[in-house]
């Protein structure tokens, strides 16, 4: 029998949850209107009388709030789908490491989640005249690297509360007190990124560097947790 | 003997001995608190340093030993590991509330606002946010809540460095992190005698509730036996 590689499984898996999602769009559509309508939700908050834009600080805080709240939608489906017809009984039972699984999954889930928001930056720039375009690579990086550090702890939670009843009640509460560091070095990044009047850009560069560094110090303790968390399945 | 092994180790003379020392100790404490110098700027007020820092101590001891529980469990399968987690866990939001409520009082007397974001403050909250977080996962978590609860405690004690970093960054400042070294010397001894109190006081409620954690456990089994030893005869 041939052996198949830890990565190919993985992107085996990643390749089956896109290819749902490429059919249904049901993530990508239910997420992108509840991100759309965080932001529309603090525009209205936030804009009054004559103003029409906010500081940068504040652009930047709405983006990662909008990606929190709607990227909480995208990961509660993550597990969803393996519960109609009892699919992942076979998914665990399947002779794949539980950790090319974890990674399958939070490939799919940040892949999606990281196509909404490539959408929502331009939606920012549009409502609150937020300058994204002068580093739009750097941006694009950032929304990576935080989309990485919120699935990896989201994708194990999401995982663990597939049979509780109160799913969706659950996982944000649980999530957001240990994803607080992803958020606040991405929107501290996002902030200097976005400030045109900036004296430079080694802050962000720093917070760049320390949410790369969250990523990996997640993404490990994810691969390592997996398996003995979803044992009992 | 229904609990053999639990009531064993309560009675044990090293057990009782604990506990004795630690009333002993809280005897002790307000008299060495009472007799320590003022501080100069803060007066009187200062003297909640003495019950407001060993309970933060206890906020981070409680966080780190529940990891530590889960991490048994999660890997070993230790059910005692995860009993210790809980107990701990619980204890940490016991004292993380002591530490929420002297803290604001402490900075409105010293600093006349309730709450700065502080790297400590902000530190402190978020680390009691988690174990919240890690009750709420254990009760309201269905069949996956407890290993799901050790997977937060495991990535909780991963966030504590990096909230530290993170806040103190967030905010810009550098605060002065050689306070108790820089305690006066009439200070220090009520301090480290306060803080050996607490953490002894944390001991024993830490073996009482796991007590009652293994008699529960224990309870569970015995009914299962019942009802297996009535299957059996029926």
């Amino acid at each position: 029998m041939k052996r198949v590689s830890w990565v190919s499984q993985a992107a085996r898996i990643a390749w089956k949850d896109l290819h749902i999602e490429g059919r249904s769009r049901e993530v990508v559509y239910t997420m992108g209107f509840m991100a759309a309508l965080v932001v529309l939700v603090f525009s209205f908050a936030f804009i009054s009388g004559q103003e029409t834009t906010v500081g940068p600080d504040a652009v930047a805080g709405i983006m990662w709030v909008a990606v929190l709240f709607s990227g909480t939608v995208a990961l509660s489906r993550t597990f969803d789908r393996e519960r109609e017809s009892e699919a992942i009984r076979s998914l665990l039972l399947s002779p794949v490491p539980r950790s090319a699984i974890y990674a399958g999954k939070l490939v799919a889930t940040a892949a999606i989640m990281f196509l909404v928001e490539v959408l929502l930056a331009p939606l920012l720039a549009a409502l609150f005249s937020a300058a994204i375009w002068p580093h739009a690579l750097w941006l694009g990086l950032l929304l990576l690297l935080g989309t990485i550090g919120f699935c990896s702890v989201g994708v194990i939670f999401s995982a663990a509360l597939l049979r509780a009843r109160s799913r969706d009640a659950l996982l944000g509460a649980l999530l957001f007190p240990i994803v607080i560091p992803v958020l606040l070095s991405a929107s501290r990044a996002t902030a200097y990124l976005l400030d045109p009047a900036a004296p430079d850009l080694d802050p962000a560069l720093f917070w760049t560097r320390f949410l790369a560094a969250l990523d990996v110090v997640f993404v490990v303790v994810g691969l390592w947790s997996f398996e003995p968390v979803v044992m009992g399945e | 003997m229904l609990f053999p092994m639990s009531s064993a180790r309560l009675s044990s003379a090293r057990f009782q001995a604990g506990i004795a020392a630690t009333l002993v100790g809280f005897l002790l404490v307000p008299l060495l608190v009472a007799n320590a110098p003022l501080e100069k700027t803060m007066g009187i007020v200062q003297k909640i340093f003495y019950f407001h820092v060993p309970c933060a101590w206890l906020l981070m001891l409680s966080t780190f030993v529940c990891a530590g529980g889960s991490l048994a469990y999660l890997f070993a399968g230790s059910e005692s590991g995860d009993r210790l987690a809980l107990c701990s866990a619980e204890l940490g939001v016991l004292f993380g509330l002591c530490v929420m409520v002297t803290g604001p009082l402490w900075a409105r007397a010293a600093w006349g606002v309730f709450w700065t974001w502080d790297v400590r403050l902000t530190s402190s909250l978020l680390l009691w946010l988690m174990l919240i977080a890690y009750g709420l996962a254990r009760r309201y978590g269905g069949t996956g809540g407890r290993r799901l609860a050790a997977a937060m405690a495991l990535f909780a004690a991963a966030d504590v460095p990096l909230v530290y970093v993170s806040v103190n960054l967030w905010r810009g400042l550098h605060p002065n992190t050689k306070t108790v070294s820089s305690l006066a010397p009439g200070m220090r001894l009520p301090f480290f005698v306060s803080l050996v109190i607490f953490s002894a006081l944390w001991g024993v409620l830490l073996a009482l509730r796991m007590r009652v954690e293994r008699g529960q456990a224990r309870l569970v089994e015995l009914a299962i036996e019942i009802e297996d030893a009535e299957g059996k005869s029926s």
